[in-house]
Parts: structure tokens; C-alpha cells; sequence
């Protein structure tokens, strides 16, 4: 979160929405910890990670079905989903994410 | 209008403020958020009272050793039930790292603990070198004694924290070591060849410093990777402080089996 604050800041000083994803659980081996962050705006611009680059992608277009929506959700990607996502993480772990609306 | 739950967190990881957050990420009141800050200010609410109450206490301990991750409880905070997820997130304030002997290997340090998020402080007892302008980076400069520095700021030390001893002068390195000796700094590493080591070692147990002590003195400073410029230097220094951290022997990924990363949970 912390090397995220100022790029959310200028977004928030322009008046875009944001979407923030928060890694909460990792199982097996993740290339990143609980509370690793990413934030999306509206106009799909990034700040910050939440894996080493392989689900990135996945987590904008949720993101910004998240801002279109207002819900906030739990989304888990992982090597053995079932085709569930297109995506999932090469290093064989699963990583649990909170995406929501930055409207706190 | 208050501020925004999000405004006293931005404020508390600006100021290098210890705070925890926590979030209702399943069940009832989902992305209800509470949030405490230092000097134990409260802001916002999980659902009600009891709830609260009870996360408050886990948000205090997990904040204290630096951890993040989900809970269960029952709707008013019952322990063994599994009504409500909530993840709780731990902002600790930066690491530090005292750099003493303002050289250039300490320029080149500061740069690289700047990438790694330290809060870095140069001092060096001799004002000419210990400038600002010769340490941009560098987030304190003290023109000051590493003894007299360490018994302001030695007892904010901590595991997570390290001090890098760059002088190679008998007259500044020994004091600046028996001072971080004092201090549950996690990191202590002195620069020096061998020789210099040597000379110092025996300087050092003159100064009462013990076989026990010496198990804590990383000297000469720095992983074995060959580095020979300032800047190799620094990534080499680094590199121990993490190994040393992670209890891992800093040998190539390449040869060893096993994962990269250590499994959470």
C-alpha cells in the first residue's frame, strides 16, 4: 500500500474512482504476502502488484467491473482453478484478493 | 466532516505511524472497515460494539509483531465461529538503517536501503563530510558522535532494524559498535579488510566486547559475492541483511532445490 499512496492520492485529487485489490491469503508458495496492493482507476491505470505479473491483467478487468458495480468481492486465482479464470499463478500457489471501491 | 478511514491511514504510513486496518471480507457489514492509529485512535466500526471490541485487541497484537492476514469471529466477535472473515493489516513503521562514516560506500549504501524502504540516518562525527549535500537520499544526516546518536535513537531499535559501520577508524568504529551493541538492533555490520578486522577485533574485546557479542558483529560486512565498486558493495552488504534476516546462506537459487518462496500458512 505505501508505495501506492501517492499515485492514489493525484487519482483522488482528480476526482477518479478506484478500485482497490488487496492479496489477504496466499496457500502454497505466492510470490507475494498478505496485504501486497494493487489500486485501478477508471480509466484502467495501474499502480502497484499483487503477484509477479501473472494475474495483473485479470485483476483490471475486475477492478473495473467492480467500479461499473460498487461490489466489493473476494476473487482467488489459482494454478488448479478449473478453467475457471484464464489466468492463474505459474509458481503452482493460489492467492485470495479483495477487490472493492475505494470509498473510504 | 471527520476525516476518511483512508485519510488516517494515508496520514499514519506518511508520518512512519504504526496503524492497523481491518476489513470485513465475508459475511455481514462485507468492507465495513476499522481502522487503529497510533496513540490507540479509533476510527469507524466492523458492525457493532462487541465486534469491535474484540478485533481491536487481535489488530493491536498482530500490529505489535508486524503481521498481516484474515481472522474468523461470530457477528459480535466470538471466537471459534466463522460468521464473518476479516482481514486484518499490519502497517509498521519503515525499518531503519544507521549508516556511521559519511564515505563514498555510504552514498551508494543509502541509495540501495532507500530501494529496500529503510529509513536511513548517516552520521559521522566529522561535520565537513556529514552534509546533506553529499547524502541527498538519506533521510536524517548528523554531524554527531555514533555513541552520542545511539543514545538518543538506539532504544527505537529493533530486529527488523541495522547498523552498517563504515569508518574503518578505530576511533569512530569502536564506540559505534559497543553503543549498537547495547541496542536489539538486528543488523550489525563494520567494514574493514581482514587485517583491519583483526586490529579492531582486539580493540573491541579491550572495550569489554564478549565472545557473545563478536557472534553479533558481522565483520568484515557483507555477503561474498566479489562486489568491488561502492555500489557492488552496498547490494553485497544488503544481500546479508537479508539472508541474515530469512536465515538462508546466500548461495545462487540455481543451486539449491526446494521452493523459492516460503510457504505462507
Amino acid at each position: 500500500m505505501k508505495e501506492i499512496l501517492e499515485d492514489i492520492e493525484k487519482w483522488k485529487k482528480a476526482d477518479k474512482r478506484i478500485a482497490l485489490a488487496r492479496v489477504v491469503k496466499v496457500e502454497g508458495s505466492g510470490p507475494r504476502d498478505p496485504g501486497a496492493t494493487m489500486a485501478v482507476n477508471e480509466d484502467g491505470e495501474v499502480a502497484g502488484s499483487v503477484s509477479g505479473g501473472c494475474v495483473e491483467g485479470a485483476v483490471v478487468s475486475e477492478a473495473l467491473d467492480i467500479l461499473s458495480s460498487g461490489e466489493r468481492k473476494i476473487v482467488t486465482f489459482g494454478y488448479s482453478d478449473d478453467e475457471a479464470y484464464a489466468v492463474g499463478l505459474t509458481c503452482g500457489g493460489t492467492i485470495h484478493l479483495y477487490i472493492e471501491p475505494l470509498d473510504w | 466532516m471527520g476525516e476518511s478511514i483512508f485519510d488516517v491511514l494515508r496520514e499514519a504510513i506518511d508520518n512512519g505511524n504504526p496503524v492497523a486496518l481491518a476489513t470485513v471480507i465475508e459475511g455481514e457489514g462485507a468492507g465495513n472497515k476499522l481502522i487503529l492509529g497510533p496513540t490507540d485512535q479509533v476510527h469507524g466500526t466492523l458492525g457493532n460494539e462487541s465486534l469491535d471490541r474484540v478485533v481491536l485487541r487481535d489488530m493491536s497484537g498482530e500490529l505489535e509483531a508486524g503481521r498481516t492476514g484474515t481472522r474468523h469471529y461470530g457477528l459480535n466477535g466470538e471466537a471459534r465461529e466463522e460468521a464473518l472473515t476479516v482481514f486484518i493489516e499490519s502497517f509498521a513503521p519503515p525499518p531503519q538503517m544507521l549508516i556511521f562514516g559519511a564515505v563514498d560506500f555510504t552514498a551508494a549504501l543509502v541509495r540501495v536501503a532507500k530501494v529496500l524502504g529503510y529509513h536511513v540516518t548517516v552520521c559521522d562525527a566529522r561535520a565537513v563530510f556529514a552534509t546533506t549535500k553529499r547524502f541527498p537520499l538519506a533521510d536524517v544526516v548528523e554531524a554527531q558522535w555514533p555513541d552520542k546518536l545511539l543514545d538518543s535513537v538506539g532504544s527505537t531499535l529493533g530486529i527488523r532494524d541495522a547498523v552498517c559501520v563504515l569508518t574503518h577508524d578505530n576511533k569512530f568504529d569502536v564506540p559505534a559498535i559497543t553503543a549498537s551493541l547495547k541496542t536489539d538492533v538486528g543488523y550489525i555490520g563494520v567494514m574493514g579488510s581482514r587485517k583491519t578486522h583483526e586490529n579492531r577485533s582486539n580493540r573491541l574485546r579491550e572495550a569489554g566486547v564478549n565472545d557473545e557479542d563478536f557472534l553479533r558483529i558481522m565483520s568484515p560486512i557483507g555477503s561474498d559475492i566479489g562486489a568491488r565498486t561502492p555500489e557492488e558493495t552496498a547490494i553485497s552488504i544488503c544481500a546479508e541483511i537479508i539472508a541474515l534476516r530469512t536465515g538462508r546462506e546466500a548461495h545462487s537459487l540455481k543451486q539449491g532445490a526446494g521452493p523459492i518462496h516460503k510457504a505462507n500458512d
